[in-house]
């Protein structure tokens, strides 16, 4: 976790860090918010509740939360599309609460779900209209929409002459996050702008954004709902809770490995214990031992084994140490080669090296839920199930929080509210069970 | 006299009655759909003056035309006057209505969208709000049109232009030998004047619709 000198005050989230040359365009702004508040008419309290952020030049600040807790009316109030009811919003030096809306929002690309592109016109007007309003000039508009078509992994040849509705879900969004870079402004906001396509293209279309941010390095405020989006994406991660409050602000590695109240554990919860599932392997894991036989091994061996193996099931191995059938209590000993064995052939097996999310994966298709283990010549060396797998993921996230106490407790002494956390002190997080 | 040996004496004076009712339609069309469109356009945001727009105009097109002619002439006299007049406003109900309809069923996100790239509100109605509300206004604009043939054929009673004209002195004189080939005649250019107009909207759609949103 060594950290660079950053030039960039907030900028040490793992993206940023990636970041090599300056970019050619303009880069990002720094944006304050200072107790935004917004109370919709008719609206029972407040829907943002005091809220006050601070986004550091060229970092990406993702926004999660449960579904109608404001972040959609958090963004909005960046670029006014909703007016706060109070408070103030700086871009760069500037306050921009009070000044012209149309001005403020060419500072400010803005990308939404289902890429809000307009029917009538084509890709190359879409993308052409912020550069058009902001006066370039034909030949100069021309030449960005291609540049920005390419920026989006879109061939401007094939694309160009497009309308909206000849585009798939994923291509519409690359326009749509294109036509909001066109005119190059330092600060996005995009609200769950991957909201409506199929995974595999949600993820294409993040990895597109890093690699995108990696270039231009523009401040972007990001709205999810979905918390792995939120860890990929973000330099830091705001998870708010109802009314659009900060219930903690930091790195996703951070959040993941402390978070500071149940509330933050609680919607981090699933997705953690299964990030953990991804960051460790079987070979880490006590494997258990079932009895094993080789195929040539007398019948009657076997059946004794059987029956006073305990576990109620043997493995055959082959000539080669290999798994090759489980046999179970009931199951006909084999009868001797070369007549085929009863049984069930193993199917899957899992290398030490598997992490266990692969685990889990064979012990889940499994019939029995269990999955033998091999070594780096595929020879047995053990068996894993559920059970054993669920004591492990349970060890490790119980020892992620204890050492997500001790880190609050070391950062309370530290330095008491620090900067950039939550609004309201970390809770006790024994909650988070 | 047979009807075409009737057509064939009078082609002169039926093509001057039959221009001057296309020209008359077209006309009061262009003005009704500008009107129309700007009533639209003030009143679609706000739900009470959307209704007052619509009803207003639906009360008009309730009134006969022969009756809102003979009511126009006291005021602004006989000729060409009650004729624009009386036509523009029957034409005004079907555009102000598919306006407000149409510039309300544009998608709010679009709209979002729109402010959200930074366009002003003129460039907003413009550039998204009045091209997708586009569709629904030529088809009000089409339904006008075949409503203002008919109806421009009544002006003649105000001695107004058009093929009402060969209709009315037909009904004047019947009984006499040419009197059902004088009404046959007007109504008949009537009725191929509509067909022509809807063809040319069906033409004007394609060139004026963009392909991205072409049903
Ligand atoms: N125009 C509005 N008028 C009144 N209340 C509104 C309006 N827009 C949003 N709200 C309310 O404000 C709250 C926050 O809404 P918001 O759209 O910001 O939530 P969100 O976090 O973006 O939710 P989601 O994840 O579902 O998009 C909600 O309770 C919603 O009902
Ligand atoms: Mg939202």
């Amino acid at each position: 976790m060594a950290e660079q000198p950053g030039e960039q005050p907030y900028g040490n989230g793992p993206r940023a860090r990636e970041a090599a040359a300056r970019p050619a365009g303009s880069v990002g702004a720094a944006i304050r918010l200072e107790h935004l508040t917004k109370v919709y008419p008719g609206g029972a309290g407040p829907a943002v509740d005091d809220v006050s952020m601070e986004i550091g030049a060229g970092e990406t600040v993702v926004l999660v939360g449960p579904s109608g807790c404001g972040k959609s009316t958090t963004l909005k109030m960046i670029n006014r599309l909703i007016e706060p009811t109070s408070g103030r919003i700086r871009i760069g030096d500037e306050d921009v609460t009070g000044i012209d809306p149309v001005r403020l929002r060419r500072k400010v690309g803005y990308a939404i779900q289902a890429s809000g592109l307009f029917p009538h016109m084509t890709v190359a007007q879409n993308v052409a209209l912020v550069p058009r309003m902001a006066g370039w000039s034909a030949a100069r508009t021309r030449e960005r929409v291609e540049e920005m078509l390419g920026l989006v992994g879109l061939d401007p040849g094939e694309f160009r002459h497009r309308y909206p509705r000849q585009l798939s879900g994923g291509q519409q969004q690359r326009v749509g996050v294109a036509r909001a870079l066109a005119a190059d402004p330092p600060v996005l906001l995009m609200d769950e702008p991957f909201g409506a396509v199929d995974p595999v293209t949600r993820d294409h279309l993040q990895d597109e954004l890093l690699r995108l941010q990696r270039e231009l390095r523009k401040t972007i405020v990001f709205v999810t709902h979905d918390f792995d989006e939120a860890i990929k994406l973000g330099d830091r991660i705001a998870v708010l809770r109802e009314r659009s409050r900060l219930a903690q602000f930091d790195t996703p590695e951070a959040i993941l490995t402390h978070p500071a109240d149940a509330f933050v554990a609680g919607f981090v919860g699933s997705g953690a214990a299964l990030k953990r599932l991804h960051l460790a392997r079987v070979r880490d894991v006590p494997v258990a031992d079932v009895p094993t036989a080789h195929l040539g091994d007398p019948p009657e061996a076997i059946a004794g084994l059987l029956r006073d193996g305990g576990t109620g099931a043997v493995l055959l191995l082959d000539g080669d140490r290999r798994p090759h059938t489980w046999l179970r209590r009931g199951d006909r000993p084999p009868a001797p080669p070369p007549a085929a064995p009863a049984g069930t052939p193993v199917t899957g097996t899992v290398p030490r090296d598997a992490t266990l999310r692969d685990a889990l994966e064979a012990v889940l298709t499994d019939p029995a839920g269990r999955v033998a283990v091999t070594g780096p010549r595929g020879e047995y060396t053990g068996v894993l199930d559920l059970a054993t797998l669920r004591g492990t993921v349970q060890a490790l996230l119980a020892a992620d929080r204890a050492e997500a106490l001790a880190h609050q407790r070391a950062l309370r002494g530290a330095h008491g509210a620090g900067a950039g956390t939550a609004q309201e002190g970390p809770g006790g997080p024994g909650g988070a069970a | 006299m047979g009807f075409w040996e009737y057509v064939g004496s009078r082609h002169g004076q039926l093509l001057t009655d039959t221009v001057q009712h296309a020209a008359a339609v077209f006309q009061c069309m262009a003005l009704a759909t500008a009107l129309g469109v700007l009533i639209g356009v003030a009143a679609y945001r706000s739900e009470w003056a959307g209704s007052l727009a619509t009803m207003t105009t639906a009360t008009l097109l309730t009134i006969p035309s022969l009756a809102l002619i003979g009511l126009l002439i006291p005021v602004v006299g006989l000729g060409v006057a009650p004729t624009v007049v009386a036509l523009t406003l029957y034409g005004l109900l079907p555009v102000v209505r598919n306006a407000i309809v149409g510039l309300r069923g544009v998608d709010p996100d679009l709209i979002d969208a729109a402010k959200g790239i930074g366009m002003s509100r003129a460039a907003r109605l413009l550039r998204v709000e009045l091209p997708l509300a586009w569709p629904p206004i030529l088809t009000g604009i089409r339904v006008a049109t075949q409503m203002l043939m008919g109806i421009a054929a009544v002006a003649a009673f105000a001695s107004g232009p058009g093929l009402g004209n060969e209709i009315f002195r037909g009904i004047a004189s019947l009984g006499s030998a040419n009197a059902l080939n004088q009404v046959l005649a007007g109504t008949l250019g009537i009725v191929v004047l509509a067909l022509l107009f809807d063809a040319a909207y069906v033409l004007l759609g394609r060139l004026t619709i963009s392909r991205g949103i072409r049903g």
